[in-house]
Parts: C-alpha cells; structure tokens; sequence
C-alpha cells in the first residue's frame, strides 16, 4: 500500500490561504475604494485631490523628513551600540545586547507613556517641541530594529580581513571606510529598510503623546475615522508605492545581496 | 656578507587570558633572500611567532629587530611586511583588481602607477586579465594567487605565509609548491612559512626550524634535519625512522636492540642514547650474516618499496624500506652501516620537581600528593610520626611543609584513565615510539609535565592519572 504523504503543493495551501486572505484580499480592496467614489464608481478624484491638496502633500514630505531623521538618529546610536557589542570581545556581550533589545518585550503603550512622562518632567509642555518628541519618541520605539541586524552583521565580519586590511597598511581609520562600512552595509540597508519604513506610517506614538503633528499616518487615520475610505485607501496606496519605491532604491531587489542581508535574528 | 634582514631575540609569548606560554626562548636570525620555513604539529606556536612578526601579536618578552631596528611594538601597518592568510582573507566586496590595488591605494600612489604594478604582478601569478573578476567567482588556487599577488605587489622585505596551501587538494598543492619556490628565486624577497606539512618544508626551504611545544627543536637546512636530527621528537616528525634507547659501550660503539653497532659519533662511554636509524638505511641480510636477527611480522607493498616490520629477539620492532621482498614470519638478518646511525642525547631519564611535604608525610608535587619514604631526606633517619622523623644524631625533626626536590624516574611512571584521589592527572601531549615502548610526555593542570614510558598505545590528548610506586620516589632537601 502506498503511504500518504503531503506533495509539496500540498503543503503550500496554508500559506497561500494567509497570503491570499491577509495580503492581497486587502491590497485589492484598497485599490477598489481608491479608485472609487462613495458610490462605488470608477473615478480617479481620490488620486487628483491628493496632488492639488497642499496640505497632503506637505503632510508626506512632513513625515518624510521625520522619518529620516528618525533612522539617521537610530543609526548613529546603534552603529556604535552594535560595534562594541559584537566586536569587543566583552564577555557579557549577548547580556547587555539583551538589555537593548528587552523594551521590546514591554507592551508598546506602556512604555510610550513612560517615556510621555519622562519628557513632560523635563520639558514641561510636550506640545512645545512636537518634532523632537516625535522622534524620540520613535527612536526610542526603534532602536532593538536597527541593532539587531547591524550586530548580526558584524559579529559575522570576518577577523582575518581586518588582520588583511591592517597588514596591506590600513590604519585603524582606513580599515574602517574601506572594509569593516562595506561589509556591514547589507546590515546597514537591513537596519534602515526595518526603521524607516514604520517610521513614515506610525502615528500611535504622536497620538498617544498628544502630540499635534500630522503625519501621514494620523492623515490616513483621520480619513478612516470619519468613514471617507476613498480618500483613506488612496494615500495609503500612495504611501505604499512611496515605501516600495524606497526599499528598491536601498538594495532590496539585489539577489546576493538579500542572501548576505543580516537577518533579524 | 649578506646581513640579517630579521632577527627575533629571546621572544617569549604568554596569552594573557588563559596564561598559558605558547612560545618560549625563541631565537632565529634570518638572512635577507632566504626561504625559511617554521615546521611543527598544530599548537606548537608557528603560527603566534609569524604572527608577532606580522605584528597582530606583540611579544611578552624578547625583541624583533627588522633591519637592525626594533619593531616589536610596530603595529602591523606601519611594517614593511605582508602576509599570505590561510584562508586567503580576500576582500569579498572588491574585485580582483582592488583587491590587488588595496596597499598601494593607501600608499596614495597615482593611478597609472598602480594600474601598471597590478598589471605586472597578475602576470606573475599567472592570472592576467582577471583585474574585473568578482572573488567569489575564483577558484581555490586562483584566490590562493590572488592573495600572494596582494602581498607581493608592496614589495615587502619580507612576505609571511601561514600554511597557504593547506586548503588545496594535493595535486594543487605540489605545483603551487615549486611555483612559490621559482617565485621567490624570481622576487628576491625573503620567505617565512609556516606548515605542518614536513615534505612541503624539506622541499621549499632553504632553513627549516622545527619547533615543538612553543620551543624551537632544530634549526637547520632541509639535509641536516633529516639526517641529523637533534632529538628524538625531530627525528620521529621528519621522516620516517626507528628510534631505539641505546649505550655507548665505547666512544664510537653504540649498543642498542641487543647488539653491538660501530658507528660516528664520538660520545663517551656510558651515555644513554637514543639511536635514529632510518627505515631505508636497514639493509636485509641472510639472518647468519646480520648484526641483528629478527622475524618478519609484516611486509607491505608501497609501490617503490616494501615496508617491512621486523619483530628481534628482546622485543624490539626495527621498520625496514627495502626493494626485496620477503615473506611474513621470515627469519632474516639485518646490517646498519656506522654513517647511517644517528646518535642523539637520550631524552629526559628522570623527572624532576619542585614539591612539599604535606602533613599526612606525604610528597606534594606536579598537582598530586603521593606517599613516599620521608627517611630518605636524612640519612639513617627513622619514621617517628605522620610527617617526623628522628635524624641519625637523635634529633626529631617535623617534615611538614618542608620544600623538597622530588625525582621520579621516567621508568617508574605509569598512567592509568583512573581518576584516584591524590594523584597527579594530565592529558598526553605528545609521544614517541622507540622500538619497543612509547614514550609518553603527559602535562598537568599545574604546567607541570611527567615523561614517562608505556607498552600501549594511547591517544594525544587522553586524560591520565600518574602512579608512582612509594619505593621510586626520590626527595632531596632545597
């Protein structure tokens, strides 16, 4: 008798289920309701009004900036964080890596409101410095994102090539720019790609710091809220073709270099 | 007169973390053009003193004089000397070519400078027109060319290879072997490599320091190692050869597997020895006309050679290379001639250490505490008390915590995979067969290291605990 055994197909059937019900059901929906007015038609208003409303626009360029300086903070703090940790040889390395990363096992309201209460001791107003807040706020929320692959990265970055680079005459600064950045940049675009893209959608942590910046996030939120999905679902497509735009331009689309890309853990 | 180019003096090496030495009392003066190579089994330390030399480790103690000038403490950048890594260690995020080009971009040399020198050195290790190739792309030789291209192309004074061709297949291997060869008649700069491989350091070199334990054993042309062996442990790593445990019965005769042998070497009567005779120089007699008699045991068939194991009469094994065939169980005659046997100082007859005496009268010493005979620290003394004994003239004398000599003959010694409460335990690191027996050099947690000589065969890095019977233990006041 032949024995049963799932074919490969077989297999596949509950992934492609999620796929189809989680992915690309709503990704169809939202191209619908974008495409159409409230009465269900075809029209391309949704689309037009988005480029002729400063405010939209402004909105975008308003998040992008934040959303940069987000991951630029982020990166200046982990790189560093993340070189000693991986290549120091401290002993208690994975501990103090740990301690980055613990936060993260914190529910995100309680420690956003933690943190509420932290700036509003030392600032008094919150609303006095919306901008700094925001990426504080969103730092602080990101940070474990952007160590976590650069330290995978690094831990793996071979000793004999800086011993090679050191021995070709590399001082400590050219062995720096020319092997151990280079190296660490699938980490680097891994890093990036895992910060800036929920840096531009996020606005739970402007909300809950009540905060009275508008970025695309609360934009979209605000259009959902009073029940004008059309308009809603139409920035959050053009928010998402902005995001596919982006990783493509950072590397995401080169084969090899995803393979060398530092996963998260 | 050529002139040192490099010189290491009494360059010792001790890692700080786990403090062990790795390299101790380490002198080599190296001659500018030479290709010396440094042989041993892994951990001997080759690899940390071409390190120190490359400057990725600086010396505990000693200095490295480059040219007459120290540069112990020179980071590795700032020496004129470039290294060949085991793995290769290529750049994976550059090309051939900037791979090649990475020393002389940093010396800020203008661009047709550069594309020239690439140019040139591809030529040499035959890779012209590989300067777009990606890393990844090469095969295990050409990265191997790649990498001596890199190093070279600075022209340093000197070029360090670290075992850069372990990771070939064998047939790669002995063509890049003449190849490195011809290039360093070609270059002119002077050669350190480092391998295990004693074939590979016999045929490259033209010195060869065998090193052994952190210590150097010999240092020597390729001829004088093999033929000259300095001590047991070169003789048994170059080569093939018997080593038996020999006498000197006159200046130039030399008794060991039961027989009598002229031979070279003047040493005094009397000396224990140990004799290096090599397998190819044992030549088979009719057994009436040999100076020893034995039965064959085994004999196989090596394509050039037979190799034969002939079992004598006090039990010792004598391997013979020999073009003529004979049958198992054979009785056949062997013949040395006197130049073909080697002489060499016995190695270490009696273990020696610095111990105590414990409360219990018993000799603390190498991590264990064994029972031995406190009589005999003074003469004519009786055993009054655990640890006391009355002198000769009457006086009672408490031994306890006394800081004794202790010797323990090497034929005394045996080992056991016996964890037994108060005996001293180590782990082999290395031995020797001589004819009959091994001869074993086990070390203690304590750094403390017990030779000692054992019928059966055990492994390197087996864990044992030491007996001594109470009778072979010799103390000696400090």
């Amino acid at each position: 008798m032949k024995r049963f055994r799932f074919s490969r197909k077989q297999l596949c059937i509950p992934y492609a289920l999620f796929l189809v019900c989680f992915v690309i059901l709503p990704l169809a929906v939202i191209v619908y309701y974008a495409f159409t007015d409230g009465s269900g038609r075809f029209t391309l208003a949704n689309f037009l009004s988005f480029f002729t409303n400063g405010n939209t626009i402004g909105t975008l360029c308003y998040s992008a900036v934040i959303a940069v300086a987000v991951t630029a903070v982020c990166l200046l703090i982990a790189y560093p964080a993340a070189y000693v940790l991986a290549r120091s040889g401290l002993k208690r390395g994975p501990v103090l890596l740990m301690l980055f990363i613990l936060p993260m096992w914190i529910n995100f309201t309680l420690r956003i409101t933690a943190l509420k209460e932290i700036l509003t001791v030392i600032e008094g107003n919150l609303s006095l410095h919306p901008f700094l807040n925001t990426v504080i706020g969103m730092t602080y929320d990101y940070l474990p994102f952007m160590i976590l692959p650069l330290y995978t990265t690094l831990l793996q970055l071979d000793q004999n090539l800086l011993e090679a680079a050191r021995d070709l005459g590399a001082g400590p600064a050219s062995v720096f720019s020319r092997v151990t950045l280079p190296l660490s940049m699938p980490g680097i675009v891994s890093g990036i790609t895992m910060t800036f893209l929920p840096a531009m959608t996020n606005y739970v942590i402007l909300d809950m710091m009540y905060n009275s910046t508008y970025i695309m996030g609360s934009l979209i939120g605000s259009y959902f809220n009073i029940y004008d999905w059309n308009n809603g679902s139409m920035i959050s497509l053009i928010l998402f073709a902005v995001i596919c735009i982006v990783s493509i331009v950072t590397g995401g689309g080169d084969q090899e270099d995803a393979k060398n890309r530092g996963a998260v853990l | 007169m050529s002139q040192n180019i490099i010189e290491l003096r009494n360059i010792k090496k001790v890692f700080e973390d786990d403090d062990t030495t790795v390299v101790e009392d380490f002198n080599l003066e190296v001659k500018k053009g030479e290709f010396v190579t440094f042989l041993g089994p892994s951990g001997c330390g080759k690899t940390t003193t071409l390190r120190m030399i490359a400057g990725f480790e600086f010396p505990t103690e000693g200095e490295i004089l480059l040219n007459g000038e120290d540069i112990s403490h020179l980071p590795p950048n700032l020496r004129p000397i470039n290294t060949v890594f085991q793995r290769y260690a290529l750049f994976p995020h550059l090309n051939v070519y900037d791979n090649v080009a990475f020393g002389l971009n940093l010396k800020k040399l203008p661009k047709h400078v550069i594309d020239e020198k690439v140019k040139k050195v591809l030529e040499v290790v035959d890779l012209e027109g590989f300067e777009k190739r990606k890393i990844s792309t090469l095969s295990g030789g050409q990265q191997q060319r790649i990498a001596i291209a890199r190093a070279i192309v600075n022209e340093p004074d000197i070029l360090l290879l670290d075992e850069p061709l372990g990771a070939l297949d064998l047939k790669m291997r002995k063509e890049m072997q003449l190849e490195l060869k011809s290039m360093h008649e070609q270059l002119g700069i002077t050669f350190i490599y480092v391998t295990h491989d004693q074939e590979e350091a016999l045929t490259m070199s033209d010195k060869v320091v065998v090193m052994s334990d952190g210590m150097i054993q010999q240092i020597g042309t390729p001829e004088e190692i093999y033929n000259e062996p300095k001590n047991a442990f070169v003789a048994d790593f170059i080569g093939e050869s018997n080593i038996f445990e020999g006498k000197m019965t006159a200046s130039k005769t030399v008794a060991f597997c039961g027989a009598q042998f002229p031979c070279v070497d003047n040493v005094p009567k009397d000396t224990r020895v140990d004799v290096v005779v090599r397998p190819e120089d044992v030549v088979i007699t009719r057994p009436e006309d040999g100076q020893i008699r034995g039965k064959v045991d085994s004999a196989v068939f090596k394509g050039m050679y037979y190799e034969i194991t002939a079992i004598l009469p006090d039990e010792n094994e004598v391997v013979i290379q020999s073009t003529r065939n004979v049958q198992t169980g054979e009785e056949i005659g062997m013949r040395i001639g006197p130049d073909e046997i080697h002489v060499m100082p016995a190695g270490v007859l009696v273990n020696v250490f610095d111990g105590t005496i414990t409360k219990d009268g018993r000799a603390a010493f190498a991590g264990g505490e064994y029972e031995c005979d406190l009589t005999r620290l003074y003469e004519g003394s009786v055993l009054t008390g655990a640890s006391s004994v009355r002198t000769a003239d009457g006086t009672e004398v408490d031994l306890a915590g006394m800081e004794v000599t202790v010797e323990v003959p090497v034929k005394a010694v045996s080992m056991s995979d016996e964890q037994v409460d108060y005996r001293a335990d180590g782990n082999i690191i290395s031995f020797i067969y001589k004819g009959n027996h091994y001869n074993y050099t086990v070390r203690t947690a304590t750094e403390d290291d017990f030779v000692l000589d054992e019928d059966d065969l055990w492994n390197e890095g087996d864990h044992v605990s030491l007996m001594i019977p109470k009778e072979e233990i010799i103390l000696k006041r400090k």
